[in-house]
């Protein structure tokens, strides 16, 4: 059995939830077993994780659980996979799915693999891919324990409806007390965070200031993106550290990046090489973040950003 | 406090990425070794910090042969009081963790620092995986930590946001951006590091259960397209039409 930890926020799941079950589901038709979810804490909708294929959704309803502390929700979701027998364990590789997949891995004796972006392949041993060296490159692992646990890179492979709403069946785990106390939990609202954009507009030093950000957050508007920037842009204190993307910022790897005055320096480009298309836009043609980009404008990002707005927008209106 | 530092050797951001012996190892012809940047410029310069408030000791541990004590020497320099490096070749994130872990269970270390991943395997699981084995909380993603008395307050990384968190010694804490700042070792401290204490110590017993056996690189990208600047109206419909990506 597949057993699939599928993280709410609030009550409320996800689009890596479901991209954890969709790839559980496919990893457990390639294995012959079963798939079911488990949902922690309080959770709505949980029977709809059937529609990813989970052909049941185990919940631990317990209110304790909706605040994180990797040790509970470990030892929770290590005892629910002891009593449904499951193989192969996958959790997200979300910021709590991360703290989550070691304790898992050492609590039920397992190997591990964090980040996979590939369905196991079929017969014999047990192999999964995942980007290393900051997406420089691709490993293939090998895992040799009867109980496998894996966490699944966001964005890397979307969601498919295979099925209908799914049984929820309560079961019993005990809840240890937790030793983390959550205080409060600060999320900006009303922004797609940038581990799961599906588009980022991202700026670098070309933009001279951060009083010139006006242009990049226009067109983000209308593209519905999520802002980003290169890191001196954020050391420098000119947009937030969260914004940050790298090698030592955030990995992302959306549909569309689009990199405005942004020279594609290699430690940029190991964050956001993974994007599926990259558009950039630099006055110096000899800017080395054009040979990893799809589509090139050689200009005045000052001139061609607010351009590029207005034609998205008046593509938007005609849609 | 007794602070116990976890520092890995990754090659340089800039190092050239290629496999050898059948592309089944990196291949470290040519390659600049550096500490990993996350457990040099945040973990290790917290735990200073925290020493120089409150007293007490900075112990970086690493796990790896004997090429890795240019790194850990690089550590004793910034500031570290002496080393531990227990003495094998890991192969996997499990492996790092057991060693740590059999070597601090012993030792009663207040906090456990780490980097919130190394810039080469990117996993991120070897804190939590200390912490299990020792049966301790673990805070990733912290970009913020006090102490006060025998509790700490974290603020931690979280998609699009924070959470407060606060935690009783001991515990793991893997370090993230705005934790610190990083610290160039002067040359005092790189003379005063050639005499601190590098302890090598022997390895328990470990069997990988997850191991990379092969790598490839990812596909290059094929030469880009070049769109006029002035006709940002084909660039939108290329985007939407040939990439199909708005
Ligand atoms: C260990 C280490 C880790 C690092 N990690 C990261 C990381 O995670 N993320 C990261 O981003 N960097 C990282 N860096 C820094 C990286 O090496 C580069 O210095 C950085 O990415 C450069 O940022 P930039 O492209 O914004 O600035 P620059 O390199 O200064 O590039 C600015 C670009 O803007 C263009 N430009 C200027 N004016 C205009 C205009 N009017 N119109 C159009 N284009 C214009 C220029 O042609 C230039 O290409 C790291 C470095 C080290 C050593």
């Amino acid at each position: 059995m597949v057993l699939i930890f599928a993280e709410s926020q609030k009550g409320q799941f996800k689009k890596t939830a479901f991209e954890a079950v969709s790839f559980g589901y496919k990893t457990a038709r390639q294995l012959g077993v079963e798939c079911a979810a488990l949902v922690l804490g309080t959770a709505e909708n949980a029977a709809d994780l059937g529609k990813y294929g989970a052909s049941k959704v185990l919940h631990v309803a317990d209110a304790a659980l909706d605040h994180f502390d990797s040790q509970v929700q470990a030892a929770v979701i290590g005892e629910a996979a002891r009593q449904s027998g499951a193989t192969v364990v996958v959790v997200s590789a979300t910021a709590n799915g991360k703290a989550l997949l070691g304790r898992l891995a050492v609590r039920l004796d397992a190997g591990s693999v964090a980040g996979v972006n590939t369905v196991p392949e079929g017969s014999g041993s047990f192999r999964v891919k995942r980007p290393v060296f900051s997406g420089k490159a691709i490993a293939e692992y090998e895992v040799r324990s009867d109980i496998k646990v894996l966490s699944l890179m966001g964005n890397a492979m979307p969601p498919e409806a295979v099925g209908n709403a799914a049984p929820v069946e309560a079961i019993s785990v005990p809840v240890p007390a937790p030793r983390v106390r959550v205080k409060s939990v600060k999320r900006v609202e009303g922004i797609v965070p940038l581990p799961e954009a599906e588009v980022v507009v991202s700026a670098g030093r070309g933009m001279k200031g951060p009083e010139n950000w006006g242009i990049v957050e226009e067109l983000a508007d209308v593209l519905g993106a999520t802002t980003a920037c290169s890191r001196p842009v954020a050391d420098a204190h000119w947009r937030p550290h969260h914004e940050h993307v790298g090698q030592t910022g955030i990995a992302i790897r959306p549909n569309l990046y689009i990199a405005i005055g942004i020279s594609g320096a290699i430690q940029h480009l190991a964050g956001v090489n993974s994007s599926k298309v990259i558009v950039v836009i630099n006055k110096d043609p000899e800017a080395p973040f054009f040979k990893a980009a799809d589509y090139g404008v050689v200009g005045d990002l000052f001139e061609v950003v607010p351009r590029l707005t207005a034609a998205v927008q008046a593509f938007k209106a005609g849609q | 406090m007794k602070l116990l530092v976890c520092v890995s050797k990754t090659p340089d951001t800039t190092a050239r990425i290629a496999f050898t012996a059948g592309n089944s190892e990196f291949d470290s012809a040519g390659v600049q070794y550096i500490m990993n940047p996350y457990d040099e410029w945040y973990a290790l310069v917290r735990a200073l910090e925290l020493k120089e408030a409150n007293g007490g000791s900075v112990t970086i541990v690493n796990v790896g042969p004997a090429d890795n004590d240019t790194v850990i020497r690089k550590g004793l320099a910034i500031g570290a009081d002496d080393a531990v490096r227990i003495d094998t070749d890991p192969k996997s994130s499990m492996a790092v963790a057991k060693q740590i872990a059999e070597f601090a269970r012993s030792e009663n270390y207040d906090i456990i620092f780490l980097g919130k991943e190394t810039i080469d395997y990117n996993g991120a699981e070897v804190g939590a995986m200390i912490a299990e084995y020792l049966d301790l909380p673990f805070i990733s993603y912290a970009s913020k930590l006090d102490v006060n008395g025998s509790t700490a307050t974290v603020s931690r990384d979280i998609e699009g946001g924070a959470e407060e968190v606060e935690a009783d010694l001991p515990l793991v804490v893997s370090a993230a951006k705005g934790m610190a700042e990083q610290r160039i070792p002067n040359m005092r401290g790189i003379m005063m590091a050639k005499s601190k204490p590098l302890n090598v110590v022997a390895p328990v017993a470990f069997e990988d259960k997850s191991v990379a056996v092969s790598y490839s690189l990812p596909p290059q990208k094929t030469s880009v397209k070049l769109v006029d600047p002035e006709n940002m109206e084909e660039l939108v419909r290329l985007l939407h039409e040939e990439a199909k990506a708005i």
